[in-house]
């Protein structure tokens, strides 16, 4: 750990991040970013595709020229250091899966000692329990001795974790963590980054597309959008002053303020009359949304539905006809082959 | 795989490897029992002509043979890191094909040309080979240092070196379209490669050359085993991905480029011996992959020059040619055991 206390590990001054051109004027993705980063902090950067998230986190970590400004760490400036000086500073985590199998997950996460250990690159005792504090960290000091290549994608990424914290940063930058993962995995790595960055006091920096992971786990989101701009603040800051709804707003779906989840837009059908409450009423309306039918409390000249909810069936009412169905996935045919 | 088990491995080779040095003296045209070659080697002189054969003939053939494994190896194996890629080899960047160029305009040159390379050839003398395989390797060898230095992606790196061998490669077929039946010989018999040409005179450059690029080889462990991981994660953990490159390549260019030019370009040890490494040791890692292929190497080197001396008979087949045909089945039986090719390269 640094001698030097700083509130702010991130701070970028004056930061304009975009591409030069050999001819004509250079393209300017965003321009004058003082964005900072505290201790203790997770931040997840959010925004479609295209939105310039990559040239963001690159900019940052140093690996791109900026435009303008400077990314300073701990009050040290990147750009200004060399590659030996800056892994000591951040540590990334990168979307591209390994290629190499047949190393063991221990050595995986002592090439995160790299900065700090001789040109022999022989590990110290401190090096060595570093290792271990890693991998117990992301909770895989079992399997040190087991290669990469006998992972899941998800443990991979643990690992790749722990090569990150092994590596003693402030900083850690990782890009699109949760990519290939499946929603378990996803949900664990997420939980697993934001108990990180509050046991050890580090800064979290990650990009990703899960919007709703991002909006349960954050300290902070930054939200880039498709005209070049980019929104600060909580999570549920950005959902109230409706920036996230502008800046995913689609023909098809919609952002739905009141529950935080995203909501398709079918086309509409017939009005359906539901009579029952509850859980299996919940999951009803949304089944008869996602075909499409507008689904009411009061009566309709269509048809209605009532919810038997001690024996869990389902009556379709139709015309003084009723049929009896023991599934939302009979009922829904019914609909669809009765009517 | 334990510590324990890869240090016995270890201990094996060395044995394996010394047997084989002994073999490898042995074995000739001439008879000359073992216990007679452990006095010479001591210094005694037993027999002037047995003397002669073994010190200035099989010793440094012997010598050669090791250096040839241990330095082609090691050049193979940090090419193959370097590219990420399994068929990569000390002459991918097109060194041999330099090499080969500077020996055919050599050779065949002399005879379109023959004032001024006339006047080389008969003032080099015995090193107008080397010579002009050095000179050769070296001008390729500047050419894609040079590109390694603009260019930072391994990959179009790549394909400059294998652009460059072509073009060279074409150049050589120009000039064997044009030549005599007898410098097509010379040349062609160049390209078999052979490890009984070095005198002590030019073991005496091309040892310490060897040795040194192979030392530079040792420095570059950790550097390497952070490719692994690719170059953004080995940036990453504060490794100079450029400066590493132009090292490696420095270090191939002179231990492949001095091998090529005194024994001839000898194919399949380079892409070969780190693969067989990774089946027998299991592991990626260059702390372990390194001293394996050396070893490696030299034993398989020996082996193949044991087998190149066909009993009973004064003839010894192309090297080039028992490297393949005798190596060949090994590594594939390997291979096909271990399935370690498809873990490193996936």
């Amino acid at each position: 750990m640094s001698q030097n206390y700083f509130k702010d590990i991130l701070e970028t001054d004056g930061l304009s991040i975009g591409y030069k051109q050999r001819r004509g004027e250079d393209l300017c993705l965003l321009s004058d970013l003082n964005l900072t980063v505290r201790r203790g902090e997770l931040v997840c950067l959010l925004g479609p595709n295209g939105s310039g998230k990559s040239t963001l986190m690159r900019t940052i970590a140093g690996l791109q020229a900026p435009l303008k400004g400077r990314t300073l760490v701990e009050g040290v400036p990147i750009r200004e250091r060399n590659f030996g000086e800056i892994a000591r500073l951040l540590s990334i985590v990168l979307t591209e899966r390994l290629q190499v199998g047949n190393l063991s997950v221990y050595h995986i996460v002592s090439l995160g000692r790299h900065p700090y250990t001789s040109w022999m690159g022989r590990l110290s005792d401190k090096d060595e329990s570093m290792i271990k504090w890693a991998l117990e960290q992301v909770g895989l000091w079992k399997y040190a001795n087991k290669f990469i290549n006998q992972l899941s994608d998800g443990e991979r990424q643990r690992v790749m974790i722990a090569k990150a914290l092994a590596q003693d940063t402030p900083l850690i930058m990782l890009d699109e963590p949760t990519a290939h993962l499946d929603l378990p995995n996803r949900v664990e790595i997420m939980r697993l980054l934001r108990n990180l960055a509050k046991e050890t006091d580090k800064a979290i920096l990650l990009s990703t597309h899960e919007l709703d992971l991002a909006l349960q786990a954050a300290d902070i989101i930054w939200l880039m959008s498709k005209n070049n701009d980019l929104k600060i603040g909580a999570p549920e800051d950005l959902v109230l002053s409706g920036s996230i709804e502008d800046t995913f707003k689609n023909k098809s779906f919609s952002f739905d303020r009141k529950t935080g989840n995203f909501i398709m837009n079918y086309q509409k059908k017939q009005k359906i009359q539901l009579v029952g409450n509850d859980v299996m009423g919940f999951w009803t309306q949304r089944a008869l949304s996602r075909e499409g039918y507008q689904v009411t409390r009061e009566k309709t000249d269509y048809c209605s539905i009532h919810l038997i909810e001690d024996r869990m069936e389902w009556e379709i009412h139709s015309n003084g006809e009723v049929t009896n169905c023991k599934s939302i996935q009979d009922l829904l045919l019914g609909l669809n082959t009765y009517l | 795989m334990q510590n324990k088990t890869k240090i016995i491995l270890f201990v094996g080779l060395f044995i394996l490897i010394a047997l084989f040095l002994i073999v490898d003296l042995v074995l000739g045209s001439v008879s000359i029992p073992s216990e007679k070659i452990m006095s010479i080697l001591m210094g005694e002189d037993v027999k002037t002509s047995w003397n002669y054969i073994i010190l200035n003939f099989r010793l440094p053939k012997a010598i050669t043979a090791i250096l040839v494994g241990a330095g082609l190896s090691v050049s193979g194996l940090m090419m193959q890191t370097l590219f990420r890629n399994p068929l990569a080899g000390p002459y991918v960047l097109g060194i041999s094909s330099g090499a080969s160029l500077g020996v055919a305009l050599m050779v065949m040159a002399s005879v379109l040309l023959p004032g001024v390379f006339g006047v080389i050839y008969s003032f080099l003398g015995s090193w107008a080979l080397v010579v002009s395989a050095i000179a050769g390797a070296s001008i390729i060898f500047v050419i894609i240092g040079m590109a390694s230095i603009r260019i930072s992606d391994s990959v179009s790196l790549l394909i400059i070196g294998i652009m460059f061998g072509s073009i060279t490669g074409a150049v050589v077929n120009i000039l064997q379209y044009f030549s005599d039946p007898e410098q097509l010989q010379s040349f062609i018999v160049w390209t078999f490669g052979s490890l009984s040409g070095v005198t002590w005179n030019e073991m005496n450059l091309m040892a310490p050359v060897v040795v040194i690029g192979l030392l530079m080889s040792f420095v570059l462990i950790k550097p390497l085993d952070a490719l692994l991981l690719g170059e953004n994660y080995a940036r990453g953990v504060g490794i100079s991905v450029n400066r590493t490159r132009i090292w490696v390549i420095i270090s191939t260019a002179l231990v492949a480029g001095t091998l090529t030019a005194f024994t001839g370009p000898i194919a399949f040890i380079g892409v070969a011996v780190p693969h067989m490494a990774r089946a027998i040791f299991g592991t990626a890692s260059h702390k372990v992959l390194l001293p394996a292929v050396v070893l490696i190497g030299a034993a398989l080197m020996l082996i193949c020059d044991i087998l190149s001396q066909v009993p009973g008979n004064q003839t010894t087949l192309p090297i080039n040619s028992v490297t393949a045909i005798f190596g060949g089945p090994v590594v594939i039986w390997v291979i096909i055991r271990s399935r370690s090719v498809k873990a490193s390269f996936s």
